[in-house]
């Protein structure tokens, strides 16, 4: 009975998601242009689009924000949650205003921080304007340090809520375990790293999924921040896809980079499904 | 119930009524001051005139933002009743695709072929024989737009053409001024370079590059020529730390810099800021080395639809938008150049004069839009971006980056 029920559900994500995503990777190999058309062209899209500077830019774009933003926001986030996990007084309203931010688009983080970056308005005016003249700090017009001026946003924004998830966690740890290791005499921060951690392991499996979801679809704050510039040094791959497909209606280029994409997130998510469901079975 | 009845009956009447009568919806991305009071010039007359309605559907943003959405509507099988485009190949695989109505009827029945001028533009609305779109305006790039107030600051007299410029710009860096004033969305830096390329490299070189699509002439001395120019300019624009194309055009009022190379919407920037043509600013057109103009702008695509009441309405539409009162009332407010040449501009400004003097005179080229894909021109754009940028690039690197585009190019 439950898998007759399952049946409209799954045969939805066959089509729509299997489906789909399959219908992309053929119509890659076409020169398809603002409309899709089934004249195959093998891999010249593949080709060009490895042959593109712009593209090669936003791949690596991704990896610094992608790796930064998972370290930073992992430790950040846990450190937050850990300190408010002192039973420290008004916790509510440090956890309100540290989770605030999420609750603002990547739009409007965008455009907050492109003004506060501004280096004419921003924070390197208001440190001039407080004497110390020769200060300078524009990340987002400088090539070579704007993709980490995008990096505090996504920081800022992103952070309050694995915070918040940490810190459900670390609630959920009994607190008999801690009686038990003060007993032991086992110092507050072994006990985190070598008890509490280990312990909270699905709640980092969470994190780490929406962290990593975060960083393949970050676009809008790009978009909002610096619409890739200066020049390309902020390009990241969605906005290769999106700007190709929809602008420069060129379909077949836009799947071929969407594809790679795809191909991207498989290898992160298949060793690590592996892992984590393969053990499971042999439990 | 009774009032639901009584609904009912209001539907029906309306329904019957409407079989003459068509409300109209109208996309387009003109939503600044100027462009809105233009386009309230078509809403108007289609009112007045005719006995349908003008649904206005404007899309905020801009032509980048409001594209993607008219084609998905086209595509997705939500046609609206007309849309604008520019002029050239943005919309051509639409028309392959039979979505867009075909006006040849009302176009052979009106003589749009004697009456549009350049006809070049009703060319690029012509496919197979068949005429698929209405020109409404002319808009070109091939302009230069100097602050008399920043040369006088540094005590050289307002330049007559690019060279000048070039070496009066010296002199402004040491007076503190930016002499090359440019945003820095993607756009302006591509379209700069197209206009140093027809002023310098000359028409026929460009139309070897972007109409024949010669890699050789690319690659060549002629181009490498241009390169080195725009290696120059992009020293010159150093300190223009702005966006928007709008903020630049901001700094030459202001005279905090010198020049900026930008279409001739920009003078609608310079009236709204209460300057004179001629003492507050001067305007180069081909910065004063060829005095071309090339013939961008928008168009009219009228999709395909299945209502016969509907498509009459949009055939009206059509030679609607073409008429010599239309054309003079939209023109003025838009601060572009009319498409047919025999309705009467007074009271149009210096430089749009200058404007349609050139084009009187047929010294004309058709803008890229028109000979080049839109995924042609995203490469270039992205080329563009990347050299105005990052200064690490030689003027011979993308060259060569450039020549390779164009032998690929569609």
């Amino acid at each position: 009975m439950a898998k007759i029920a399952a049946i409209p559900m799954i045969l939805t994500a066959l089509c729509v998601f299997v489906g789909g995503t399959l219908w992309t990777v053929v119509y890659s190999f076409t020169s398809s242009r603002l409309l899709p058309k089934a004249n195959w062209v093998g891999l010249d899209q593949y080709e060009r689009l490895w042959n593109t500077n712009r593209w090669i830019v936003s791949i690596e774009n991704l990896m610094i924000y992608g790796i930064c933003s998972l370290i930073f926001s992992l430790v950040i986030g846990f450190v937050l949650a850990a300190l408010l996990d002192q039973k420290i007084r008004f916790e509510n309203t440090f956890r309100t205003i540290i989770l605030y931010p999420f609750a603002l688009s990547f739009i409007v983080t965008g455009l907050v921080w492109q003004w506060i970056l501004n280096p004419d308005f921003g924070v390197q005016n208001i440190v001039r304007s407080l004497g110390w003249a020769s200060f300078e700090f524009d990340p987002l017009y400088n090539q070579d340090i704007v993709i980490y001026g995008i990096l505090i946003a996504g920081l800022w924004q992103g952070t309050g809520l694995i915070m918040v998830l940490m810190l459900a966690g670390l609630r959920g740890i009994d607190q008999e375990i801690w009686k038990a290791a003060r007993v032991d005499g086992i110092p507050t921060w072994k006990t985190y790293i070598f008890i509490v951690i280990p312990m909270m392991r699905p709640v980092f499996v969470t994190t780490l999924v929406l962290i990593a979801s975060g960083i393949v679809r970050v676009f809008d704050l790009v978009v909002a921040q610096t619409s890739g510039g200066p020049g390309i040094a902020s390009e990241v791959p969605a906005k290769y896809v999106y700007d190709t497909m929809f602008l420069r209606q060129n379909l077949g280029q836009g799947f071929a980079a969407s594809t790679m994409m795809l191909l991207a997130v498989a290898i992160v998510i298949i060793p690590w499904a592996y892992l984590e469901f393969g053990s499971r079975k042999r439990d | 119930m009774k009032s639901f009845r009584s609904l009912l009956c209001g539907t029906a009447m309306c329904a019957a009524g409407a079989a003459h009568a068509v409300d109209l919806e109208v996309t387009h991305w003109w939503t600044s001051g100027g462009e809105a009071a233009a386009v309230a010039e078509f809403a108007k007359a289609f009112n007045e005139m005719t006995e349908h309605t003008w649904v206005d559907g404007a899309i905020a943003g801009s032509g980048g933002v409001a594209r993607p959405i008219m084609i998905s509507r086209i595509t997705g099988g939500d046609p609206m009743g007309a849309t604008q485009f520019n002029h050239g190949r943005q919309a051509e695989e639409l028309v392959e695709a039979g979505l867009m109505l075909d006006l040849t009827d009302v176009a052979e029945a009106e003589g749009w072929r004697d009456i549009v001028h350049p006809v070049s533009l009703l060319d690029s609305c012509t496919i197979d024989g068949r005429v698929y779109c209405v020109p409404v305006n002319i808009h070109s790039w091939q302009w230069i737009w100097l602050s008399h107030a920043a040369f006088a600051q540094a005590g050289v007299p307002v330049p007559t053409n690019w060279d000048e410029f070039v070496a009066a710009a010296p002199k402004l860096r040491e007076s503190g001024i930016v002499p090359l004033a440019m945003g820095n969305q993607p756009w302006q830096a591509s379209g700069a370079f197209g206009v140093i390329t027809i002023a310098l490299a000359g028409p026929e070189a460009w139309a070897a590059v972007s109409v024949d699509k010669d890699a050789e002439v690319a690659a060549g001395p002629v181009y490498a020529k241009v390169f080195e120019a725009a290696a120059a300019a992009r020293e010159m624009r150093q300190g223009s730390n702005v966006q928007d194309w709008n903020q630049a055009t901001n700094l030459v009022i202001t005279g905090k810099a010198g020049g900026q190379i930008m279409g001739d919407w920009a003078q609608g920037e310079f009236q709204v800021a209460n300057q004179m043509a001629g003492s507050d600013y001067s305007c180069l057109p081909g910065l004063g080395v060829n005095e071309i103009i090339s013939t961008g702008g928008d168009a009219f695509y009228f999709p395909k639809q299945s209502d016969p009441d509907v498509e009459a309405a949009q055939k009206e539409l059509a030679s609607l938008m073409l008429s010599k009162e239309v054309q003079v009332a939209f023109n003025l407010k838009k601060g572009s150049l009319p498409v047919r040449g025999d309705v009467d501009l007074a009271a149009a400004n210096d430089c749009m004069k200058k404007g349609l003097a050139i084009l009187a005179q047929g010294n004309i080229l058709p803008d890229a839009n028109q000979t080049l894909s839109p995924d042609t021109l995203g490469q270039i754009e992205d080329l563009m971006t990347e050299f105005w940028a990052d200064s690490s690039i030689s003027a011979a690197d993308a060259q060569e980056r450039y020549a390779d585009i164009i032998a690929n190019a569609d």
